[in-house]
């Protein structure tokens, strides 16, 4: 058995962060090897050096036996690597054969030798039982055809070892099927495969060997018959959890969030989340604990008015605010910490006063009577909130852009918390932030939390989840699996409802 | 019978279509409204839809790489400048080639405002008519100041033009040497119901076509094999689609929008330089009449495809060749378009589409009112035919267009993964 | 250092017209005339007391064509169809003013009112098509202004007209406005006799001003606008409706072209005629981009141009094309957008720099 890929004491670090701390491990050629961890375990990391978009800072990367530096994707697809992305690089308005061809030719104006393409790829496809028809155009193609495109877009190039980047996040179990199967019969014809992911019910289905991955570290590789599920999700989650400090506040009684049987209007024949029941009373967090794509966005868009629901009731402080537009709710007392704060949650060419008032603009805070916006009153909040969340900036008259990812955060989160909502929707709140604005963060949302806020936090980081929810669910594939005790939750529980193996 | 019914819910734009024509047909047997389907009509329509023609063809090079170009009425000014000036100095070729070069020069303006300086493509396009304007009134006062029958507004006629033919035995051609038969001609004169008309159509299509127009034509086709069954074209067209996967692969992004951009200008100052020799003889200000922004529209409407831009200018050239030549005829769409009204609300009450089923019925009823208590529609109302058509067209097409992914957007060389 | 970023900021529109002054140098000497000589008269020319009335009443209608684009643009529209809504505003507000006999101020207010509402719902129409049918309002905007002189176009040959003297003829005009319609100049008021008439809508076109600066930067739907202009997706995300801002801001530019005809009708004309100013709804588009759409700059723009206008008047006597004007400002628009987006660019990479500074030093 040869082997594919070594990977020896590779290290890669970025300003702040450790990704990849001398991960070493092997590939053997001819498998289908899985990569489990968690976001921010450095997986991605390691995979864009494999494929040639970051060169390590330590460590040596072989592939079939012979040392490769690469400086470009491009010399990882001389040395027959291919990646297919997680989110498919393809034109839409393109056929199939388009795609899978271009760049190929330099560009001229003879004519494209579509009579030897097409029978070329239609060969290609052939070969590793992956039908498809080349003359349709990609928008009309279903995700999993699209996946296939892109397969055969590497496989084109000369590609020898794959590499999959979470696969089956945007396949139905239908789809994941046929998947399984293009892979195996890739297999047996003498292709590599890496597949990188989170579920771990099918890493377990697939992978010949498993490697985990947490905290930049590699954990362990073990082979699938020596593997379990237990085993794997004490490896990827390790077996030390952050234990809830002691609460001394009360849960009051008062409802402040109510879903009743929610459901989202299917998009691109998918819905994204249903049979949603949730209770969150004030003066307590609720943590929905997720891998990301399980419908958490359409959830929290949908809580704020911006994702159409075809079913169910929302209700804030027992006065129903389905038909509400997002404004109404903003003004009833909904806040909101987005995922993405510069597109979602600041203008980041204006400064902060500016963006304090982002909103809130119609409130009264904000509004005279006469719909004048109260700059005076924006400028000392935004300055109360520069205090009190620490955010280092030169001044209130800095544009929003200027500020570090922390800061802006702190900033975002600051302006939804002081402005004393009634209830706080948080949306991967400490995401790309340094440890410092982290803790700050957390520290903010447990006072907030105990003055009698209601919280839903909404993230993928199990530290944040158990350290701050009063009470856990897990959403999977658009449900509400499980509710689960922060105090009692073990690491294995977790894992599992989470990447769907359901104990 | 359900067959029937079956073919036309599944093809329900090209019914409707097929059921507006039978009905022009209809009302072009009435003797005033003959000219809806005269021969003439058809020449002067295939005349006036290649400027709008060329442009479009223009307008798909540039979206397809991704710049949104508004300044395809500048450029098409600077074809009719240019254009007039060469041909009345040196010749109708040469005009040509002065309205390409025009037009080209500007598009590449556009180009580097947008591409390397990552302007706004619809302020540089709305820059770059105001320039345009300015140019060609100014270039008008140097060059034609001191003859007696240009000025700041126009230029003196154009010397020589370009010779036409005509299709042997079906239009009267020649052949071999010898005339021939006009065998539409003759047809169309019997009054024949749908076979006059056909013959119009055809006729107009194929007596006196100047090569110009010969040459416009072409490029229809000639369009479609660049884009479709070149590497070039697939590049250009990856790179309005999603320019930051084609740079990963390789392709030059930056230097397909140059192309693509340059391109339009000079498709675009080839209309101005057509409009100029083939309709008018002479540059004059504003001739072109907003002509740029119908092809933009045509882009549009005919979802970024040479022949949907081909059908769109052929639709306005129609109602600007209407609208030009017989203002009865166009008294006689008033009756067409209270009968397709009438249709359509039909149809939408059928399906229990009320409301707008309603609002076509009381617009049917408000344009056979009018129609029967006018003899003409006045002459201000028919000079915009194009344009309400245009707007009406784009009100409707909206939903199944597709346009390339990233057009409009700006690109920083780099942004890719 | 934050203040050298102003100061460059400040000073872009110099830079920019520094460079088309000499690109407009460049032309000149290749049609063979002295541009020193040529900027010389100009300047002479335009500093006249006589040009400056005139310059002030040509630039009314510019800036408040501006203003009207400005709004559009503040929220990412290009209302390019100001042009047509203007006229239409104008020559509706004649009749309507010609037929009325009211107290001055009121009867003049109410000219204002009609065209603002004829041409804000000739705007308005741009804005439902763009909301419920996807048209681009840039396309509808233009279409829109050919249909609209089509209109005008017919209604003063056909509806509103005077007949002449011998009451055969049709005058394509509306009805000479009484005085109550009409504006006094200002000379009176300002005592300056010996000048020609300073149009008095001058002090609409202050107001317009004011109005679009308190509109903007001011009141919370200038917020909504600016902030989905900036980003409109966050501002979705903050609870303003996209809907309904673009219909109200097409709406809003559309009122406020209606009353670029006003200095026209009420203050000079008295009538709409066909020899009524055109072309200065695209003239609109010119100043908006060239004073960044800011009140200030807009106003400095308008002046920019009406001098270059007026200035250039003198040239054909002097056998120099006036028409290079036209062209300097082709010129002058082209250079001052790719200027203003190269330093807008330079500064917010700028700003970024030297925020991380600052912050660094702290810590």
């Amino acid at each position: 058995m040869n082997t594919a890929i070594n990977i020896e004491n590779i290290s890669k670090s970025f300003p702040g962060v450790l990704a990849n701390d001398s991960v070493s491990f092997d590939i053997t050629s001819g498998t289908i090897h899985a990569i489990v961890g968690e976001n921010g375990a450095g997986k991605s990391t390691l995979m864009k050096i494999l494929y040639g978009m970051q060169k390590p800072d330590n460590g040596i990367l072989k592939i079939n036996g012979d040392i490769a530096k690469f400086q470009s994707p491009k010399d990882a697809i001389s040395a027959g690597i291919g990646m297919v992305h997680q989110h498919f690089m393809l034109a839409d308005n393109l056929t199939v054969w388009e795609n899978i061809v271009l760049g190929i030719d330099s560009s001229n104006l003879s004519k494209i030798k579509k009579s030897k393409y097409i029978p070329d790829i239609t060969d290609l496809s052939k070969k590793y039982s992956l039908p498809i028809d080349v003359n349709l155009t990609i928008d009309d193609l279903g995700v999993g055809e699209k996946q296939r495109v892109e397969i055969l877009k590497v496989l084109y190039r000369g590609a020898n070892i794959l590499i999959l980047d979470e696969p089956t996040a945007v396949l139905v179990p239908q789809e994941v099927e046929e998947l399984f199967e293009n892979l195996k019969n890739l297999v047996s014809q003498g292709v590599t495969i890496l597949f990188i992911s989170h579920k771990l019910d099918e890493v377990m289905e697939i992978a010949d060997r498993i490697s985990v991955m947490r905290g930049g570290q590699h954990v362990g590789t073990v082979s699938k018959e020596t593997a379990s599920k237990k085993i794997l999700a004490e490896m990827m989650i390790g077996k030390d959890l952050p234990t809830p400090p002691s609460r001394e506040t009360l849960i009051s009684s008062e409802n402040c969030l109510q879903l009743k049987d929610l459901r989202g209007e299917p998009s691109l024949g998918k819905i994204p989340f249903e049979d949603i029941n949730l209770e969150i009373k004030k003066g307590e967090i609720c943590g929905i604990a997720g891998v990301e794509g399980n419908g958490q966005r359409e959830l929290s868009e949908a809580i704020l008015g911006l994702y159409p629901v075809e079913s169910g009731q929302i209700f804030l402080e027992d006065i129903e605010i389905t038909k509400l537009s997002t404004r109404e709710r903003r003004l009833t007392g909904i806040s909101f910490i987005p995922e993405d704060r510069q597109s979602q949650g600041l203008v980041v060419e204006s400064n902060l006063v500016e963006n304090i008032i982002l909103g809130k603009q119609s409130s009264n805070t904000y509004s005279s009577k006469f719909k004048n916006v109260l700059f005076k009153n924006a400028s000392k909040n935004s300055k109360d909130v520069v205090d009190n969340y620490e955010v280092k900036t030169p001044n209130v008259q800095t544009l929003a852009l200027a500020l570090s990812g922390g800061n802006q955060q702190k900033f975002v989160v600051g302006r939804e918390i002081d402005g004393k909502p009634t209830f706080l929707l948080a949306s991967q709140p400490t995401r790309g932030v340094d440890i410092g604005a982290q803790a700050l963060i957390w520290d903010k949302l447990k006072e907030a939390r105990d003055m009698g806020l209601g919280v839903l936090l909404i993230s993928a980081d199990l530290d944040e989840l158990l350290g701050l929810s009063d009470k856990l669910y897990v959403i999977y594939e658009g449900k509400l699996v499980k509710q689960l005790e922060p105090t009692e939750a073990t690491p294995e529980q977790l894992g599992s409802y989470m990447t769907g193996l359901g104990i | 019978m359900s067959n029937f019914l079956n073919f036309i819910k599944d093809n329900k734009e090209k019914t409707f279509f097929i059921f507006i024509l039978f009905w022009l047909l209809v009302i072009a047997q009435i003797e005033t409204y003959s000219q809806l389907t005269t021969s003439g009509t058809f020449a002067a329509t295939m005349r006036l839809a290649i400027p709008i023609l060329l442009a479009g063809l223009g307008g798909i090079f540039s979206e397809r790489s991704g710049v949104v170009n508004i300044g395809l009425e500048g450029m098409m000014i600077m074809g009719t400048w240019f254009g007039a000036w060469a041909a009345w100095l040196y010749g109708p070729w040469w005009g040509v080639a002065a309205g390409i070069f025009g037009g080209l020069i500007f598009g590449l303006i556009h180009a580097i405002a947008t591409v390397s300086f990552q302007v706004d493509h619809i302020v540089s396009g709305v820059a770059i008519n105001i320039l345009a304007a300015g140019t060609a009134r100014f270039f008008s006062v140097v060059a034609y100041a001191n003859e007696s029958q240009g000025g700041a507004t126009q230029s003196p006629r154009i010397s020589g033009e370009i010779s036409s033919f005509s299709l042997p035995f079906l239009s009267g051609g020649t052949f071999l040497g010898n005339e021939t038969i006009d065998l539409l001609r003759n047809l169309e004169d019997l009054n024949l119901f749908f076979i006059s008309d056909i013959s119009g159509l055809l006729g107009g299509l194929t007596r006196d076509i100047s090569y110009l127009s010969f040459i416009a034509l072409s490029l229809v086709p000639i369009c479609m094999w660049v884009l479709w069954s070149t590497p070039f074209g697939l590049q250009l067209r990856s790179v309005g689609e999603f320019p930051v996967g084609s740079e990963s692969l390789g392709i030059n992004v930056y230097l397909m929008k140059y192309i693509g951009v340059t391109l339009s200008g000079a498709f675009s100052g080839l209309a101005g330089a057509y409009l100029v020799i083939e309709s008018s003889g002479i540059y004059r200000e504003n001739q072109t009449g907003g002509r740029g922004f119908i092809a933009l529209a045509s882009v549009i409407f005919g979802n970024w495809r040479p022949t949907g831009v081909l059908m769109g200018s052929g639709l306005f050239g129609y109602a600007d060749a209407l609208q030009l030549r017989s203002e009865e005829s166009v008294h006689g769409l008033l009756l067409l378009i209270s009968i397709v009204l009438l249709a359509l609300s039909i149809y939408l009450l059928f399906n229990k589409k009320s409301r707008n089923g309603a609002i076509s019925l009381l617009m049917a009823f408000g344009f056979g009112i009018w129609f029967l208590n006018s003899t003409s529609v006045p002459n201000e109302f028919v000079y915009f035919t194009p344009h309400i058509t245009t707007l009406v067209v784009l009100s409707f097409a909206s939903q199944r267009l597709r346009m390339p992914k990233s057009v409009g957007q700006p690109y920083k060389k780099g942004e890719g993964g | 250092m934050k203040i050298y970023l102003k100061i460059l900021s400040f000073f872009t529109p110099v830079i920019a017209l520094a460079i088309s002054f000499g690109l407009t140098t460049f032309i000149l000497i290749m049609i063979d005339r002295d541009p020193v000589e040529t900027f010389t008269l100009m300047f002479d020319y335009g500093t006249t007391g006589k040009s400056i009335v005139s310059i002030l009443n040509r630039s009314i209608p510019l800036y408040i064509s501006a203003v009207a684009v400005a709004v559009g643009f503040k929220m990412g529209m290009f209302n390019i169809g100001v042009e047509g809504q203007y006229i239409l505003g104008a020559l509706i507000a004649a009749q309507v003013g010609a037929v009325l006999i009211l107290p001055r101020p009121l009867h003049v207010l109410t000219i204002f009112i009609v065209a603002a509402v004829v041409s804000g719902i000739w705007a308005g129409i741009s804005g439902y098509l763009k909301v419920k049918k996807g048209v681009h309002e840039v396309i509808s905007t233009i279409m829109l202004n050919y249909i609209g002189a089509g209109i005008v176009a017919y209604l003063l040959a056909n509806v509103f007209f005077e007949k002449d003297e011998n009451n055969s003829l049709k005058v394509p005009q509306t009805n000479y406005l009484l005085e109550s319609g009409q504006l006094p100049p200002l000379n009176n008021i300002l005592g300056i006799e010996d000048l020609p008439n300073l149009n008095s809508f001058i002090v609409g076109a202050v107001f317009v001003g004011i109005f679009y600066y308190w509109l903007v930067w001011k009141t919370s739907l200038g917020f909504d606008l600016r902030a989905t202009g900036l980003n409109p997706v966050a501002a979705k995300f903050s609870g303003a409706d996209p809907n309904k801002l673009i219909v109200l801001a097409m709406l809003i530019s559309g009122g406020i072209a209606g009353l670029v005809g006003m200095s026209n009708l009420v203050g000079y004309f008295h009538r709409y005629t066909i020899d009524f100013p055109t072309g200065l709804g695209f003239a609109g588009i010119t100043v908006a981009l060239l004073g960044r759409n800011h009140p200030v700059g807009m106003a400095l723009g308008a002046l920019l141009i009406s001098f270059l206008e007026r200035s250039s008047q003198i040239l054909d006597l002097n056998n120099i094309p006036k028409e290079i004007e036209r062209i300097m400002q082709g010129i002058v628009i082209l250079v001052v957008v790719v200027s203003y987006e190269v330093v807008r660019r330079y500064i917010l990479t700028q700003e970024v720099k030297l925020a991380s500074r600052m912050v660094d030093k702290d810590e």
